[in-house]
């Protein structure tokens, strides 16, 4: 049998796509202008979907210390952190990091998928069991998976029905490990951390906060759900990605557990893999230190969220989430009107991601937006005006053909 | 059909958009054409119907309702 026979199912639906504008799922950039602007399709396009939080891809500061680090360290390490790999720049963004989370030890992943597969299995294993939100993200189930932890989904965002899942668990030995996410990467939305903490207080157990998202974006300091909410001392662990906020590309995982720095050589995402460039390693420094001394970018930010989120509350748009959010998803009626509109929000310049099931959350259909620090109000009333035409009165629900 | 079997059909319906027959021998993801994520979902309904665990892992190797019946007795008595 062709092993290749089973992706027939998906390939007929990637033509029914494609056979209405183009590539949604696959949109080449042809050239990046700035944080908010690509050439796309010979169009200069406002780019809304790029989760570029902070804008700071383009930061002079941060493109000459990626320069530097290239002349002095080369192109790549060649190797994993555990052998050749290790660079003074990696172990001064650790420390970089550390001072910015506030937390005795950081270590640094090549992605920040890579942060959670070794973050998951490096802290659990087959003896162990795993709690995780239904709603979490790919690099978090499939950590999972790599544990050998027995995994128990609970209801997105439900305190109590974790509470419920950890009474029927209550005679089994092994650590427990709860896995949270700061803000959802498809809805915006955030996780009710309080009323974790206080399940936490009664069943015992460690918890663990992915701030991918919220990173950069929450709390006084930007630290994310947990400095926002006052709960830091609560999360044992926390997890995040550069490839957002710190616009370049790389994870982290960050705790005070005295045996913290031992899970170097218990991540095989993170032992066996070479490490990140030196060129990356550089601009995340920048970036981290730049986010520190500068919390308007945050401000900027949140402004920008309200103002699209309040945009598109006034034109009647079904949201993902009720709260003001850097990421903000439109829901749709069907896979063939999303792929329709988002072709037409497309030819008109606005570039937002297409998300389909079984990618969300429901089997929702959605037009997700991510703003960045780096739009004008000028780009903000743009995209509203844009998705009033297309998705508010529906012009470009069917008019993907034209 | 057993008792089981039939409860897990009930709970399945909102799941089984196509209508397709249910029995024992229903592949629960490849017959009702539901992904991944949907399934999960489904056995989640389980767990609360039945107030038990049935952890991701098994999953893999629980395709048909007949499968799962077999999962949901054998965690019903060890409770």
């Amino acid at each position: 049998m062709d092993l290749l026979a089973k992706l027939q199912g998906i390939a007929d639906r990637h033509q029914r796509m494609m056979s209405m504008g183009v590539n949604a799922i696959g949109i080449t950039n042809d050239r990046i202008i700035s944080p908010t602007r690509a050439m796309i399709e010979g169009r200069e396009t406002i780019l809304a979907g790029t989760n570029n939080y902070m804008g700071i891809t383009f930061d002079p500061d941060c493109i000459e210390a990626g320069k530097r680090a290239l002349e002095e360290f080369g192109t790549g390490t060649t190797g994993s952190r555990i052998a050749n790999g290790s660079f003074s720049l990696h172990v001064e963004l650790e420390q970089e990091f550390a001072r910015f989370l506030d937390r005795k030890h950081c270590i640094v992943f090549t992605t920040g998928y890579q942060a959670n597969l070794g973050m998951m299995s490096g802290l659990a294993g087959p003896r162990d069991t795993i709690y995780l939100d239904a709603d979490s993200h790919s690099s978090i189930y499939d950590g999972c998976t790599l544990s050998g932890a027995k995994l128990v989904r609970f209801r997105h965002n439900d305190a109590a029905d974790l509470d419920r899942r950890l009474t029927r668990g209550e005679g089994d030995e092994g650590g427990k490990l709860v896995v949270l996410e700061g803000i959802y990467s498809m809805m915006g939305d955030r996780a009710p951390l309080a009323d974790f903490v206080e399940v936490k207080k009664k069943h015992g157990f460690q918890l663990l906060c992915d701030e991918a998202h919220s990173f950069g974006v929450l709390g006084p300091h930007g630290r994310g759900l947990a400095d926002e909410a006052g709960l830091e001392d609560d999360v044992d662990f926390v997890v995040g990605t550069f490839s957002k906020s710190v616009g370049a590309i790389g994870g982290f995982g960050a705790g005070n557990h005295p045996l913290f720095e031992y899970l170097r050589y218990a991540m095989r995402p993170y032992m066996f893999t070479a490490s990140s460039s030196p060129a990356s390693i550089a601009t995340s420094l920048a970036a981290i230190r730049k986010l520190a001394a500068e919390p308007q970018r945050r401000t900027r930010l949140r402004d920008n969220s309200a103002r699209l989120f309040h945009g598109f509350r006034q034109l009647g748009l079904d949201l993902g989430c009720d709260q003001v959010s850097p990421v903000i998803a439109v829901k749709c009626k069907d896979e063939p009107s999303t792929i329709a509109m988002w072709n037409a929000l497309l030819r008109s310049g606005v570039y937002v991601n297409i998300a389909l099931p079984p990618g969300t959350p429901n089997k929702l259909c959605l037009l997700r937006c991510s703003v960045s620090a780096a739009h004008s109000d000028a780009d903000i009333d743009r995209i509203i005006e844009l998705f009033g035409t297309v998705v508010a009165q529906g012009h470009g629900q069917t008019a993907a053909n034209v | 059909m057993t008792a089981t079997v039939e409860q897990i059909c009930t709970l399945l319906e909102p799941f089984n958009s196509n209508g397709t027959t249910l029995s024992a021998r229903t592949d629960i993801s490849s017959d009702l054409n539901i992904d991944s994520v949907t399934v999960m979902d489904f056995v989640m309904e389980v767990e609360d119907h039945f107030d038990i665990e049935i952890p991701l892992n098994l999953l893999s190797e629980t395709r048909t309702i007949g499968d799962l019946a077999q999962v949901v007795e054998a965690r019903t008595k060890k409770g």
